[in-house]
């Protein structure tokens, strides 16, 4: 948005003086009882690292499991179940919704649009403080009973025939949940309400977009969630019978709540990606987006799309034929928004002069393996073909192409573009670019052969294999050590970074960097905007 | 830094694929037997029933050329920028933002080459799914178990039996470990098959990928699907939904044999099998079909009674009744 930006009047030196008398608040209080949302976002994205690092040790136990066949590190189906389980929900609920939206959200979106600070600074709090709970009894849960063994799906009855630990994962995901809604609609809030004057809808930074569209996903897809879950809690403790076939209930019924959140809820994920992805690469080709209103609107209408599409998770269930038929037709319908975000990304990088700075290699590497994710996903949604893909490893493949390689790919790109204006310190260029090639060869190690391996049979949530999988396993278990250690490698940078990085200034990517969190220094005043900016 | 390693990532990504590739073409020069997977297979496992055949044939000759040319299309796209829009060659940047031309192309492309796509898989769809205008020669009934496998053969006489996986100690030369059964599912070759799924405890799928076939068992319900064996051999499928501890120790086994074969493993197990057996029952399975509640409600119930009396098999019996 150069056209805004470069008018917008930014009051940067006025912050800038006052940051010299900025009343911060004690370490307790400042960072425990915090209604600042810059403060709140680095708690969230400290906690998803923190998250990340747990999930991904999941993840390196798994691959470490299933480098070779028969069972080495797992004591058998149970634990498997259980880490299975854990790896999902912590990457889902505590990794990537805290970092994309809590995270980047709460820094960026209120000194996008020129608002002092969220609509909601204690709801905010709030919003940040269920999620450590939640994360403990999610993480508690694997140590209770036999652990909650039963994939992030929790699909009754086998989540009903489980001891407590399910009952833990419950209140976890409840916990979770309230934060999300919570939060969603703090950022409702503040978007309609504390635009400064003169940022339209239709100006706003297309990160902001996606933070509108996700949280009226959040707000809309969470609470049925919520409702599905509770519905499992009393089938479990209280004698109801919602999904109890025995009883007159529907095991099915709950697969249909479920999706019926856990698609948008991919959305969730990704929008904010694709915000993120919007910025970095119009800074860094020096132009403005391509297609402005297009990209907003295609986001809309994947969010509109998304709520209608659920039961592509469930071709296998014995559903009619003709609603088959029709989800197939409504998931294809998907590809074309999605298609015109990525032709109108590669239409901004055209004519550009782009710099390939640490950001623009993790947002080019989206750009291509989320077309590669995605195209997978068109042929997932084609019910005749998924029937023999369905629950294979090429379902692994795809979505951890859109996810791991898609949405993870965006919190790099967003942590390596925005970490300097978050510290005020500067990454070392040659490290961030270290950190990406070693990622990018490894997570396509890792999940490339996945594909083979769905179409070849390989079910998903297996401890072992039968010994003509193994090849391919073995390839993607090494690729997973490579990304492994440059996970490390990244928490070294990162730490070095926040210690002993160079300083930077208000704007330090240049002509390119248009929006208004550029205007103001680096790290912004504890309060920005004290003079509220007038974009014109 | 130099511009050879800006494009770096892309290189490497055509060093993988190349690699992949390489791998792949290993693979294919090799014959394999059919029904199981074999060793760096790329590929979809080879087909031995029609609906595979179809679904080889929409999945190899439309869907990954298209996805192919996409993926390369976008790979070329972002080549030329890397080398054509870099900061060195092209110091100044365009202003262009808008080319309304352009973006209903890359609006209307896509929904064009998604439609020639939804068409083949519409036809696949059904004809998958087209159990009931077959004339099914045989039903099985299969019971998904925590975990292990029930077979039946319900109009065959009082013909049933379980299928658990071999322990690796047990496994003899020829054997498949986590994919042999001791009890494998016998059917005759060139046959349509009808397959009742239902499930005892948890939901289970039974999947067979060289017929196509996977459905959910479900406790509750009774799931239909069909195949046809078109070749005789042994097929090996695993568990495709997660149910507990045991999910990976579920395999499924199906032996498809000659009719005459066929007849002899029945009559050992003491089942009968009517000459008239194949024409007499197919207009009645005919017409169990979703349309028609009250046909297939009765087939289902003729299916439970002389299924195992457990207790979930008898309620998919009346939960489908009460459809």
């Amino acid at each position: 948005m150069a056209t805004k930006a470069q008018t917008a009047v930014a009051d940067a030196h006025h912050d800038a003086h006052d940051d010299h008398h900025d009343h911060k608040p004690g370490f307790f209080t400042r960072w425990f009882c915090s209604t600042n949302h810059k403060d709140i976002g680095t708690l969230y994205l400290i906690f998803s690292v923190i998250a990340g690092l747990i999930g991904g040790a999941f993840s390196m136990l798994m691959r470490a499991e299933l480098q070779n066949p028969g069972l080495q590190f797992v004591t058998g189906g149970e634990m498997w179940n259980v880490i299975v389980t854990a790896h999902g929900l912590i990457m889902v609920f505590f990794v990537v919704m805290p970092g994309l939206i809590g995270g980047f959200g709460n820094w960026f979106l209120p000194l996008m649009i020129g608002a002092p600070d969220m609509a909601f600074p204690r709801l905010n709090n709030i919003s940040f403080w269920l999620l450590v709970p939640a994360l403990f009894l999610l993480v508690g849960s694997a140590f209770v009973g036999g652990g909650a063994g039963t994939g992030w799906t929790i699909y009754p009855p086998l989540s009903e025939q489980l001891g407590p630990a399910v009952d833990m994962a419950i209140f976890a995901l409840h916990l979770a949940g309230a934060s999300s809604i919570l939060g969603a609609a703090n950022f409702i809030t503040t978007i309609f309400n504390m635009r400064a004057p003169g940022m339209t809808l239709h100006r706003m930074p297309l990160f902001v977009w996606g933070m509108l569209v996700t949280a009226f996903l959040l707000v809309l897809a969470v609470p049925v969630l919520g409702g599905a879950i509770t519905m499992l809690l009393t089938d479990r403790n209280f004698g109801t019978a919602f999904f109890k076939a025995d009883q007159g209930g529907d095991p099915l019924l709950f697969q249909h709540l479920f999706w019926f959140f856990g698609h948008p809820e991919v959305y969730i994920m990704i929008l904010p990606a694709f915000g993120i992805i919007s910025q970095i690469v119009s800074t860094f080709s020096k132009k403005p987006i391509f297609g402005y209103l297009g990209m907003a609107y295609a986001m809309v209408a994947i969010g509109f799309v998304g709520f209608i599409v659920w039961a592509h998770h469930m071709y296998t269930v014995g559903m009619n034929v003709d609603v088959r038929a029709y989800f197939t037709a409504a998931t294809l319908v998907i590809a074309v928004p999605t298609g015109v975000k990525v032709f109108s990304w590669i239409a901004t990088m055209w004519g550009g002069s782009i710099e390939f700075k640490t950001p623009m290699l993790w947002a080019i590497g989206f750009i291509f393996l989320f077309t590669v994710g995605g195209v997978t996903g068109v042929v997932l949604a084609n019910a005749g073909m998924d029937i023999s893909l369905h629950d294979s490893y090429y379902v692994i493949a795809h979505f951890h192409y859109v996810l791991s390689l898609g949405a993870v790919f965006a919190l790099f790109a967003g942590w390596y573009y925005w970490i300097g204006k978050m510290s005020g310190r500067q990454y070392p260029e040659w490290a961030g670019r270290l950190h990406f090639f070693t990622t990018f060869i490894g997570v396509n190690l890792v999940f490339f052969p996945q594909h083979f391996l769905g179409l070849a049979g390989m079910p998903r949530r297996i401890p072992d294999y039968p010994e003509a999988y193994h090849g391919w396993n073995e390839i993607s278990s090494y690729g997973a050590y490579l990304v492994g250690a440059s996970t490390l490698f990244f928490v070294g940078v990162a730490i070095y970074t926040l210690a002993a990085g160079k300083k930077v200034g208000a704007n330090y990517w240049g002509e390119g960097a248009t929006t208004l969190e550029w205007m103001v220094p680096s790290p912004p005043p504890f309060h920005q905007f004290e003079n509220q900016p007038v974009v014109t | 830094m130099t511009r050879i390693k800006k494009i770096h990532p892309l290189y490497l990504f055509s060093g993988l694929t190349a690699f992949f590739a390489g791998m792949s073409a290993a693979g294919a020069a090799e014959t394999h037997p059919v029904g199981q997977p074999y060793e760096w297979e790329t590929v979809l496992q080879a087909s031995a029933s029609p609906v595979r055949d179809s679904v080889e044939h929409f999945h190899d000759h439309i869907l990954l050329p298209v996805i192919a040319a996409i993926v390369a299309f976008v790979f070329g796209l972002l080549l030329i920028i890397i080398f054509r829009f870099n900061a060195k060659a092209n110091p100044v940047p365009s202003k262009t933002t808008h080319n309304t031309m352009l973006e209903i192309i890359w609006t209307l492309v896509p929904i064009i080459i998604l439609a020639t796509i939804a068409v083949p898989s519409m036809k696949l769809l059904y004809y998958a799914d087209a159990t009931y205008d077959k004339h099914p020669g045989l039903t099985v009934k299969v019971t998904g178990y925590q975990w292990y496998w029930g077979y039946e053969y319900p109009k065959l006489g009082d013909v049933s039996f379980m299928s658990n996986y071999i322990h690796d100690e047990d496994l003899k030369p020829g054997d498949l470990r986590l994919l042999s059964t001791d009890n494998p599912l016998v059917v005759p070759v060139d046959t349509d098959v009808r397959v009742q799924v239902t499930a005892a405890d948890v939901i289970h799928s039974w999947s067979v990928p060289a017929f196509g076939v996977k459905m959910d068992a479900v406790p509750g319900r009774i799931n239909e699907t069909w195949f046809r064996a078109d070749k005789t051999g042994t097929f090996y499928g695993q568990c495709s939904q997660l149910c507990g501890a045991g999910h990976a120790y579920m395999p499924i086994e199906v032996k498809a044999v000659s009719k005459e074969d066929f007849a002899k493993f029945i009559k050992a197990q003491g089942g009968k099998m009517p000459a008239e057996q194949a024409s007499a029952a197919a207009p009645g399975s005919a017409q169990a079909a979703e349309m028609k509640p009250a046909a297939k409600a009765a087939e289902a119930k003729k299916a439970d009674m002389k299924a195992e009396t457990t207790k979930a098999a008898e309620e998919a019996g009346s939960k489908k009744a009460g459809e």
